[in-house]
């Protein structure tokens, strides 16, 4: 009777809250590159996600449709990025613009370094941040796995430090646990990973090491079954979140035994 | 007088304000920001503000992204 008490007991985690907003979510999921808008509403939907990112993009002359008739704005936050922006001038300009739209003051900053790599300008990023947060946006920023960088745009005022995994839309995974680990040993804003995930189990090892959410869409988007995916790394989340909130065991070389030794 | 709209040159009427500009092409003036000579300008201001020939107006709005 106690095990089924247990079982149905609700378990409770407190929010992720970045700046003034606050989160029971911690999966963020990008908009870009489904086979169509129907199957990302469905995505969005299977996902769990409360924030999703967007891109702005000059308006198609005589092209009606947008992408927000697909996006119910009161059941998700709206979090633009300024992807493909190579300087903070222009990084500054799209959160502009972003902004006017009159949906949302969060910003996710992306400055990147050159289009092979998709990597950030470390340089450009910083600058943009610390002229974005003086200008009172909530700014949720990318950047690499470096820790004294991530520091940096802490100091610069993000609200949110959010390293890759490993390069846009690679898949790759976390290449360098080591790296997030140090990043989170002394942040004080969320650790949000984000980029180059590209399947659940990725998921769980970000919020296993401790990351307060992670950001992702290709690894969605580009799925045979996105909307299953999406699925899957809602409870991928939520399980790596709950070991991580658990406490895990020790590694340890050799085996201990689960059963009593001796005694019989 | 000629105005220079996300990168297409167009011919337009003098006068025009930015919010009948919106309205000649049927742009959905709730979703999408516009910048005048790279000064984004708010909405509010749109029925105020009269374009001038050579101006380079952009009107921007969300679509998907990561």
């Amino acid at each position: 009777m106690l095990a089924a008490v247990e079982i149905g007991k609700k378990i409770e985690d407190k929010k992720i809250k970045i700046g003034k907003y606050e989160f029971t979510s911690r999966l963020f999921v990008g908009t870009g590159k489904y086979p169509s808008m129907d199957v990302m509403k469905e995505a969005l939907d299977a996902s769990g996600t409360e924030v999703v990112t967007v891109a702005i993009r000059r308006v198609k002359i005589n092209d009606t449709s947008t992408l927000l008739d697909y996006i119910d704005t009161k059941k998700y936050k709206i979090l633009p990025n300024t992807a493909g922006c190579y300087s903070a001038e222009e990084a500054i300009r799209v959160a502009h613009l972003a902004r006017e739209m009159g949906i949302s003051d969060m910003i996710k900053l992306e400055v990147l370094g050159d289009e092979r790599t998709l990597l950030p300008d470390p340089v450009e990023t910083v600058k943009a941040t610390q002229i974005l947060v003086k200008e009172g946006f909530t700014v949720l920023v990318y950047t690499s796995d470096d820790p004294i960088i991530a520091r940096k745009l802490e100091d610069a005022g993000a609200m949110s430090v959010m390293p890759a995994g490993a390069p846009i839309g690679s898949g790759q995974g976390i290449l360098n646990k080591n790296n997030i680990r140090i990043i989170l040993e002394s942040a004080r804003v969320p650790v949000i990973v984000d980029a180059g995930v590209g399947t659940a189990s990725d998921v769980t090892i970000a919020m296993e090491l401790g990351c307060e959410g992670v950001l992702l869409n290709t690894g969605i988007a580009h799925a045979k079954d996105p909307v299953l995916m999406a699925r899957a790394m809602k409870l991928a989340c939520e399980s790596g979140r709950f070991a991580f909130l658990s406490g895990r065991i020790p590694k340890r070389l050799y085996a201990k035994a689960s059963s009593p030794e001796k005694d019989f | 007088m000629r105005i220079t709209l996300n990168s297409e040159l167009k011919e337009c009427p003098d006068g025009l304000t930015i919010e009948r500009l919106l309205d000649l092409y049927q742009i959905d003036k709730n979703r999408t920001a516009v910048e005048l000579n790279l000064e984004v300008i708010p909405r509010k201001e749109h029925s105020k503000r009269t374009l001038k020939d050579s101006d380079v107006v952009e009107v921007v709005t969300f679509v998907g992204g990561g």
